[in-house]
């Protein structure tokens, strides 16, 4: 550090504004920008420019890694790629036979619903995008990547890997979008034990390889090994999509509440590729949006209908557990 | 000397942008949480060092960069950031002549007190943090200071 020099300015303290002036204006600035922020309105629309101009600099941040993997691919072994290639073909003969059967399912799920046309599919498209940048912390487990508005990224929309569900991205800007991961510790999504089906939420801990599972009551009937899988509320997942695994429960005789954590299935230490899902708003598994408590898309027969009109309802014939008394309040004996 | 300011705006804005990529570089997980706040470290330099170069409105800017990269609410880092250059630049002739022990003690306190602004604001905002691992920096930060000083003390030539 300059010691010596510290006479130099010692004359500069005449000119220009006071510090403290300016620290005022610009703390003042600042809970201005803050309080606009949250509020919303056209300051999304300044952090959207403002993301989209931040864009190529955290690229180029990214791109030495980026080469990196790149290299790395181009590099690889012809056995290591042959090995590569067995496997996966394992895995697509597999996964054909899985869809086979699948197909019967559904037609077969769709008869017993009383569905007479065939369902469309949950998923109505997808794309693929690349990671550009992970943020993998205790406070927060981000993801940036590499499509955005121009893509037709909405925010909150679901985030997947091929093994489960990643997060849903909660900022998009021109080029990229930010994708908030299950783990994150803001994060919450609702889920549903495959086996017992029971309904609760599982919430971030800031831990890469865990959830928590904060509202089950101590006797809940949860095991190590059980299956989450979105239970389609909330609005961004469907029904049925697999989340996390339990992995340890543990009554306290203390707590009212079990602890209980869970394994994500998405790996999501080791992400390059994620996929983004836009989902058919009319199959009865799309995600369910409350609005005002109110249902709005996913199955139109599960959402408040029209009353229909009254002389229409046919009137119960209640059977009276008590003879009329007096002859008075039987219109049919006088 | 305001011959000397005058050339510094532009190696202040080298700098910092060099800190600002290294402050969003992509780390693994364990390198990450020990990171030192590099822009935050620069800023505090040149509002030691120079205050006319930058000062004030340098703390704010660089904030709000900070606030678009890291998707805060903007405003957030750019109010902490201020507020310790506007501390930094009103003693910047004390703490200028200080030993670097001293010094790196002084940092440790501003980057505590950044992180509490920070902490304070994420609390109103509505989504508490409370990870020890957030502080963990301050200490990371302090202990690089005199390296970040003697280099940034070439950047600057002085020396």
């Amino acid at each position: 550090m300059a010691v010596y020099g510290a006479g130099n300015y010692r004359a500069s303290q005449g000119r220009g504004t006071a510090p403290g002036f300016s620290f005022t204006v610009y703390a003042i600035l600042a809970i201005v920008l803050m309080v606009l922020d949250r509020r919303g309105g056209w300051l999304v629309q300044a952090r959207y420019f403002l993301s989209g101009a931040a864009y190529p600099l955290q690229l180029a941040v990214s791109s030495p890694a980026q080469a990196w993997h790149w290299t790395e691919e181009s590099l690889t072994a012809r056995e290591t790629l042959q090995a590569q290639n067995a496997v996966l073909r394992a895995r697509d003969r597999e996964l054909s036979l899985k869809v086979m059967r699948f197909e019967a399912l559904a037609r077969e799920n769709a008869e017993l619903r009383g569905l007479r046309d065939a369902l469309p599919a949950v998923a109505d498209h997808w794309m693929a995008a690349e990671v550009v940048d992970v943020e993998l912390n205790g406070l927060r487990q981000r993801l940036l990547v590499n499509r955005g508005a121009h893509n037709g990224v909405y925010r909150g929309q679901a985030v997947m890997d091929n093994y489960g569900v990643l997060g849903q991205t909660t900022r998009v800007s021109p080029w990229s979008s930010e994708v908030i991961l299950v783990t994150d510790p803001e994060h919450a999504i609702p889920v549903e034990i495959e086996r017992t089906g029971v309904h609760t939420i599982a919430v971030g801990t800031g831990d890469p390889d865990s959830l928590a599972l904060p509202y089950l009551p101590g006797n809940a009937d949860v095991k190590p090994g059980d299956l989450l899988l979105t239970s389609g509320l909330g609005g961004v997942f469907p029904q049925g999509y697999p989340v996390a695994r339990i992995a340890e429960v543990r009554h306290d005789a203390v707590q009212p509440l079990a602890q209980i954590r869970a394994t994500p299935l998405a790996h999501l230490a080791a992400l390059r590729e994620v996929t983004l899902v836009w989902f058919q708003d009319t199959n009865p598994a799309a995600p369910t949006r409350l609005k005002n408590a109110e249902a709005t898309g996913g199955n139109p027969a599960l959402q408040r209908q029209p009353a229909p009109p009254l002389d229409l309802l046919p009137l119960p014939a209640f059977p009276r557990l008590t003879p009329a008394p007096a002859a008075a309040s039987a219109p049919g004996a006088r | 000397m305001i011959e000397r300011t005058q050339d510094s705006i532009g190696r202040v804005l080298l700098t910092v942008v060099v800190a600002l990529v290294l402050s969003v570089l992509p780390l693994p997980p364990w390198l990450a949480a020990v990171r030192p706040a590099f822009l935050v470290l620069t800023v505090m330099y040149w509002s030691i060092a120079a205050p006319r170069a930058g000062g004030i409105g340098l703390g704010f800017f660089c904030g709000l960069a900070l606030d678009v990269f890291r998707g805060a609410v903007l405003g957030q880092n750019a109010l902490a950031l201020a507020a310790i250059t506007y501390v930094a630049v009103r003693e910047h002739q004390k703490i200028r002549l200080k030993p670097a022990f001293q010094q790196a003690l002084i940092m440790l306190g501003a980057l505590i007190a950044y992180e509490f602004i920070l902490f304070a604001i994420d609390g109103w905002t509505g989504h508490p943090i409370t990870n020890p691992q957030r502080w963990l920096h301050a200490l990371t930060g302090a202990l690089i200071w005199p390296f970040a000083t003697a280099v940034l003390d070439r950047v600057r030539g002085v020396r």
